[in-house]
């Protein structure tokens, strides 16, 4: 699903953020990205969906060269990944529903395919009740849910998580984590950027740390590793 | 992932179609102040343009209307007999440049005198002052000037007159008046694009975390510039409706208060259709122009899509 080949990232400022990354990510991994802050974990996930591009080397995301991917082919990209942070980035205008339905909308969807997506992914994340409320009227939990429904309305092969649960107490994140271990077992590959050393350590995945710009553990079922 | 290709269908593209007019309708509401800024500004540069070409127009259509008149009037020297100005009038006309020449004796000449400033004049007939005359007409009105020139180059002629000075000041006055104009309404093109590109600047940044969410999603680079550009257009389109308005309204009122006193005259204004109607559509688009212009320059510069 992703393989990495030497890529290099410099910034226009001078700063190298990823020092040829080698890593190989196959279709319906879990895999946690960890290390401290600046260390290049936003940078490895921000190239996933071609927000930036490597310096040099060889990236392919879904068999697509990020490198060499035309600004026009950017949004084909990025209809086959979903992208959850920790901020949710709702829009507060819009409804539970509306917001989850902007994402099909927006890249021309049939109205009656929309319909029965979104209520389908509500359902999935048990906030088909919510329906017609609006971000601001949600908790926390809640709002995370509805990005996460919105990021996988369009049935996307890959998700992607930047510090999904940054913003939420522990009862509620591990709420979040059954919900993306519920969305793995679709066969969805799952990146998620984290500092939750708790979560790391008890629910067992493929654990990626990055520091100074380059992979210095890659370990299967592997531990947090930090102390925070 | 082919379920999620935009299916190329009519309705779909109706129904995007709809979806981006509604929300650049719904931009030109929220902005406000700015919307009304930027429709102003459009109105008053496009109200100038429409006046300023109204006037150029008719200037130049005077000014046709006047250079397919100018003549050259010879007078021939008193001591030509009769074989000279046979012969004077061969030379003449085998001049280059050179339309037609009439010739009209001096008794001719002051019957129309007598005709154009009454009776007391005939008291001339015991001694006519006047000299015989040829009118010249050059093929060119460029050309008047050089056949004038020629003309007083010859055998028994006592001088030439024609239009020197009066066609060439119009001219002059139009050039000026044509680069003034252009200036002024240049200055006035920029302002109006420089403020509807800061409007469509505040929509940009109102609609920030909209315009991030649809590039994730996958909208394409055109769905999420369109709002914009229509939002560009609809100032273009609304500033240009009092332009227009007034710019017939004061047409009409001048052809109908002109015309009737120019009857006869050498020169007319132009016709009210369909030159306003001509008019009325530089000003939509032009409105049009620098509606979608401004848009592009603030979509370039803050979309980066």
């Amino acid at each position: 699903m992703i393989q990495m080949k030497n890529v290099y990232k410099k910034y226009p400022n001078g700063i190298v953020a990823l020092n040829g990354l080698n890593v190989e990510i196959a279709q319906g991994e879990f895999v946690y990205i960890v290390g401290p802050s600046g260390a290049g974990k936003s940078t490895f996930i921000k190239m996933m969906y071609r927000e930036e591009r490597p310096s040099s080397g060889q990236m392919l995301v879904d068999g697509k060269d990020i490198a060499k991917l035309k600004n026009r082919k950017v949004p084909f990209l990025r209809r086959d990944i979903g992208v959850v942070f920790q901020d949710f980035k709702l829009l507060p205008r819009l409804n539970v529903y509306e917001n989850v339905a902007f994402a099909l909308e927006v890249i021309e969807e049939k109205p009656q395919i929309i319909k029965e997506r979104v209520m389908e992914v509500l359902d999935m994340v048990g906030l088909k009740h919510k329906a017609k409320m609006f971000p601001r009227e949600l908790s926390g939990g809640e709002q995370q849910r509805v990005s996460i429904a919105r990021s996988i309305v369009n049935t996307p092969k890959v998700m992607i998580a930047d510090e999904p649960t940054g913003n939420l107490d522990p009862d509620t994140s591990w709420d979040i984590m059954n919900l993306f271990e519920q969305i793995n077992s679709t066969g969805t590959t799952i990146i998620m950027a984290t500092h939750n050393r708790e979560i790391v350590n008890k629910l067992r995945h493929r654990v990626i740390a990055i520091e100074g710009g380059l992979i210095v553990r890659d370990a299967a079922g592997g531990d947090y590793g930090y102390e925070d | 992932m082919c379920a999620t290709q935009p299916e190329v269908t009519t309705a779909m593209k109706i129904r995007t179609f709809g979806r981006h007019i509604k929300e650049s309708l719904k931009s030109l509401g929220r902005n406000g102040w700015m919307t009304f800024a930027s429709v102003s500004a459009v109105t008053v540069t496009l109200l100038l343009v429409g006046v300023f070409v109204m006037i150029m127009m008719n200037l130049n259509k005077v000014a046709d209307d006047l250079e397919n008149d100018v003549e050259i009037k010879v007078f021939v020297s008193l001591d030509a007999e009769e074989e000279d100005i046979t012969e004077l009038e061969e030379e003449i006309s085998s001049l280059d440049g050179v339309e037609s020449a009439d010739f009209s004796t001096k008794e001719e000449e002051l019957t129309d005198l007598v005709l154009d400033f009454g009776e007391e004049l005939s008291l001339f007939e015991q001694s006519n002052p006047l000299f015989d005359v040829f009118y010249v007409k050059a093929t060119e009105p460029q050309q008047t000037e050089t056949v004038a020139k020629d003309i007083a180059a010859l055998e028994y002629i006592e001088d030439v007159e024609y239009g020197e000075g009066k066609i060439e000041k119009l001219f002059d006055f139009l050039n000026a008046g044509r680069n003034v104009g252009l200036v002024l309404i240049l200055a006035l093109l920029f302002t109006a694009m420089f403020l509807i590109s800061n409007t469509i600047r505040i929509t940009i940044v109102a609609r920030r975390t909209e315009i991030e969410i649809m590039k994730l999603v996958g909208a394409t680079n055109w769905f999420v510039r369109v709002p914009f550009i229509l939002e560009g257009m609809w100032l273009g389109i609304l500033g240009s409706i009092i332009p227009i308005g007034l710019v017939v309204l004061l047409y009409q009122k001048i052809t109908e208060f002109v015309q009737p006193r120019l009857s006869g005259e050498l020169f007319q204004l132009l016709e009210f259709s369909p030159f306003i109607y001509q008019v009325s559509a530089l000003i939509l688009a032009m409105g049009v122009f620098i509606g979608i212009w401004g848009s592009f320059m603030s979509i370039r510069k803050f979309l980066r899509v």
